[in-house]
């Protein structure tokens, strides 16, 4: 085996699959009552709040798991799990970076996310969250100076109870689907972050999660308001440690963006995806939705899923404000027996809105990908419009690859367009590569990274050469 | 409804000839039925438009049963003058007249049975309706290597003497090796409010060619279902055209099973509806072997509170690599209360393939009617060009010129 080869090798195991020997706290495991108050009360947490998560907890007993989807997994034992679950020095919170626990600063130094501020040079501001609590944020003094709020859920809960209580839940309500409401129920920490009026955020917000330890579930919940005129750039990563059994990752991500507001929401999603043979790794469940709730706001995701052994999500917008803009600009990549299905949801309430789709998908092994999208122009949203792309790509004849898009128009002035197609990369892209000196797997990397380009151009620039380099691991192998 | 079933069922039992066997066979079909129930909104084939729902809304006397004992009179002026034809007609549910007097006898051969296996997997209980309730079924073959001569005209026609407000129909055909077969369905402006519930199944042998022309043009009362089941063999064709435009209610659903290699199956449609009327095409291509193709054009006008779905899906299997797939939809919404839906859907799992689709739905373009007005035409002329030219799109796609220029004649559009 020469160099080259052994670096391949090297790039093919997952980087991200260590764990970390942490004593930890847990809940005891199942869902119930107790198990609520439990979380409840090791956090503190107000009645209100309490009162949310029970209301949340009654109304999931009456939903089922939804079961339309493409991928098809054995049935999760929710009494099996554990819902909470936090490293014990995490007790008492330290109350600077300089009492955590050296082992946790070691963990996300092997992720790559330096906690410490004077380790950081790229002046990304991060909430790092470990299981199920938040460990540290970092960058706080220079937010603080602008009146943005970027801490963690729990923190928000305590200090800033006015802006949770007003908007937490206004956009995934609690009675909304199963995984949605159990997140409401059981839901731990997550990442909160405020954007006063006219402030644009002077640097890129980032949270990076981690499953660490085994039979837990992640119900992190992500409540982002952008005040009127505001700006705000958040930056989304997560990984997990290799495990046979599959974990689940149910989040909820709230967007509010008010007149005139913008928020970009990117993801690089690398979760566990399972070994070769499809043995383990994350059920991603994650419901991201967003409103555009005041005049001339925009909302844009973009998202690199590449992990997960079951993806299935779909980030959305609800242009209820006049003049608003949603985007959706998304690489979804499946390999070996990953699964996803995935898309969005444009739903225009209001007038002279737009949004924007583009997806591409890449499958290849013995996966399965689906593209699965709605766009519904309600009768009121006069001069509307929407554009919607979705290509695939096939990396031999074991995967598959759906799409599925929606599309209803109840408005006369409003244009819907809507194009997909699949296909393989063609003999002659190679050949042209090849012919150039590029060896196959080179040639592979560079076509697909073209087909993607449009996607990875939306990212900021730090993520979008992790992603690019993301996008060539993930395919590693499925050639020739 | 359970109650009207099973006594409609057994009035139905007493005026035919069926024999004990074929009583418990459509009896099955029955208790089916019975269970299932009209399918609903629930079900993701129905999420668009709602049946259930609209059979309650709009037939308030739901019965099915038809006395197939009595003959009922043939009125001719319903009958296509200007062309040619082979006849088959159907009056409330029952065959009166097969008449194929311009063919070579020795060629096609009709054959009658009542038990009529299903040879596919379904969940839909219409199906279910139509096997309970229909008459004998017509099976008609027509020979290796004969292509018929004049193209055959299916007459769907209700008069005053019918008893229920359900139409239960099946026709088989069987089209034998390089064999073609021109088949028209044409549905006359009969008003009551009845369900017609019409079920095709063709098997399309090798080299053999099906073109099947649905005609709903005149405005009418009636909700109609029509599905058909076409099972292809190689280097077989298969092209459908529907214009959907005159029922209240009318869906057309075509599952295609391409078996054999280079079989290919063209779908074209026209919706053109006016007020309240709700209309949906739903295809299911089925590319099952290499080198298969399918193609679709659906595109809708649609006026005062009118909704038309168009739901597609190309399903291409691991072995059917070289598939070429194809869909395209276009809807142009005349007023603030039209509604276009689309579900075009891909389902691929052969690397291999050029699939694609695109749909796209809007207003009449502006600029161009400035332009027509510019130079001359009122708004209602320029707006009426602009339509004809839309529709003459999928128009041209019929590539037979005599059915070609009868139909643009029905619809009356200009060339």
């Amino acid at each position: 085996m020469d160099t080259r080869e052994k670096d391949i090798e090297k790039l093919k195991d997952y980087k991200y699959g260590f764990t970390t020997d942490i004593e930890n706290i847990k809940a005891p495991k199942g869902l119930n009552e107790d198990v609520i108050k439990f979380i409840s009360n090791i956090k503190k947490e107000p009645q209100w709040m309490l009162d949310f998560r029970l209301k949340a907890y009654e109304r999931l007993k009456l939903l089922k798991e939804p079961n339309w989807q493409k991928p098809k997994y054995p049935k999760i034992n929710y009494q099996d799990l554990y819902y909470y679950s936090a490293p014990k020095s995490m007790k008492d919170k330290p109350k600077s970076l300089d009492e955590l626990d050296p082992k946790l600063l070691e963990t996300y130094k092997k992720l790559g996310i330096p906690l410490q501020e004077q380790a950081r040079l790229n002046g990304i501001a991060v909430d790092a969250v470990f299981d199920s609590v938040s460990v540290a944020t970092t960058f706080k003094g220079e937010l603080t100076k602008h009146g943005i709020i970027f801490c963690s859920m729990s923190e928000a809960i305590q200090k800033h109870p006015d802006l949770v209580k007003k908007y937490l839940g206004t956009v995934i309500p609690v009675t909304d689907h199963f995984f949605a409401t159990l997140n409401s129920a059981v839901f731990t920490d997550g990442s909160f972050v405020y954007i006063p009026e006219g402030v644009k955020c002077p640097m890129e917000l980032s949270t990076y999660f981690r499953i660490n330890a085994s039979e837990t579930g992640q119900f992190e919940r992500t409540l982002i308001i952008a005040d009127k005129g505001s700006y705000v750039s958040y930056l989304e990563g997560c990984t997990a440690p290799m495990r046979d059994e599959n974990q689940l990752h149910a989040a909820n991500v709230e967007l509010i963006a008010l007149d005139d507001a913008e928020i970009k929401y990117s993801t690089v999603q690398n979760w566990y995806p399972g070994d070769e043979n499809g043995k383990g790794g994350i059920y991603n469940f994650v419901t991201k939705r967003g409103l555009c709730k005041g005049k001339n706001s925009k909302i844009s995701w973009t998202q690199v899923e590449t992990g997960s052994a079951i993806t299935w999500k779909y980030p959305s917008c609800i242009l209820k404000g006049d003049n608003s803009i949603g985007e959706f600009y998304s690489i979804a990549i499946t390999n070996n027996h990953q699964k996803a299905d995935t898309g969005t949801k444009m739903i225009h309430l209001g007038k002279n809105t737009k949004s924007k789709i583009i997806s591409k998908g890449i499958s290849a092994g013995f996966s399965d990908m689906t593209y699965r999208g709605l766009v519904d122009i309600n009768s009121k949203a006069r001069n509307s419009s929407n554009y919607t792309q979705c290509d695939s790509l096939l990396m031999g004849n074991k995967c598959g690859a759906h799409t599925v898009p929606y599309i209803k128009n109840k408005n006369f002035d409003s244009n819907i367009a809507h194009e997909a197609t699949t296909s393989k990369i063609s003999e002659e892209q190679l050949h042209y590569c090849q012919q150039r000196g590029l060896n196959p797997e080179e040639a592979v990397g560079l076509i697909v990274n073209g087909f993607c380009k449009e996607v990875l151009q939306q990212l900021p620039m730090e993520f979008a050469v992790e992603a690019q380099k993301l996008v060539g691991i993930s395919l590693e192998g499925s050639v020739g | 409804m359970s109650k009207q079933l099973q006594s409609d069922f057994e009035k139905l039992v007493k005026t035919s000839k069926f024999s004990n066997e074929e009583i418990q066979f459509k009896k099955n079909f029955l208790n089916n039925f019975i269970e299932k129930g009209f399918p609903n909104r629930k079900q993701e084939d129905w999420k668009f438009l709602d049946i259930s729902q609209i059979i309650k809304k709009s037939i308030s006397d739901l019965s099915f049963f038809n006395d197939y004992s009595q003959s009922n009179k043939i009125d001719p002026s319903i009958f296509i003058n200007d062309l040619e034809h082979n006849k088959i007609v159907f009056i409330n549910g029952r065959i009166e007249k097969i008449d194929f007097n311009f063919e070579d006898q020795n060629k096609i051969e009709i054959i009658d049975e009542t038990k009529k296996d299903i040879s596919f997997d379904y969940e839909n209980s219409l199906i279910d309706l139509n096997s309970a309730f229909t008459d004998k079924v017509f099976k008609i073959l027509i020979k290796k290597n004969y292509s018929l001569k004049k193209p055959l005209i299916i007459y769907h026609s209700i008069n005053d003497e019918i008893k229920s407000t359900n139409i239960n129909l099946r026709l088989d055909f069987e089209l034998g090796e390089n064999s073609c077969l021109k088949l028209i369905d044409y549905f006359s402006n009969n008003t009551a409010k009845n369900f017609i519930n019409i079920f095709y199944n063709f098997n399309l042998e090798k080299d053999s060619i099906l073109k099947n022309y649905k005609i709903d043009k005149f405005i009418n009362n009636n909700l109609k279902y029509s599905f058909n089941n076409i099972e292809q063999d190689n280097n077989s064709v298969s092209e459908t055209f529907i214009l959907s435009a005159g029922s209240d209610y009318f869906k057309n659903e075509i599952n295609c099973n391409l078996n054999g290699e280079y079989s290919s199956a063209f779908i074209n449609g026209i919706f053109s509806l006016k007020e309240n009327q709700q209309h949906e095409i739903r295809t299911t291509i089925n590319h099952l072997v290499e080198n298969t193709k399918s193609y679709q054009l659906i595109k809708s006008v649609l006026g005062k509170n009118t909704k038309s779905a168009y739901q597609g899906r190309i399903f291409v299997n691991s072995k059917a690599q070289k598939t070429d797939g194809y869909q395209l939809s276009k809807a142009i919404l005349l007023d603030e209360t039209s509604e276009f839906n689309a579900k075009p859907e891909l389902e691929i799992y052969a690397d291999d393939v050029k699939c694609s689709h695109g749909s796209a739905s809007g207003s009449l373009d502006e600029n161009s009617i400035f332009y027509l007005m510019s130079r001359g035409l009122n708004y209602q002329q320029s707006k009426e060009l602009l339509i004809n030219g839309f529709l003459m799109d999928v128009v041209e796609k019929i590539t037979d010129v005599e059915i070609k220029n009868l139909i643009t004649n029905i619809i009356g559009l200009k060339q």
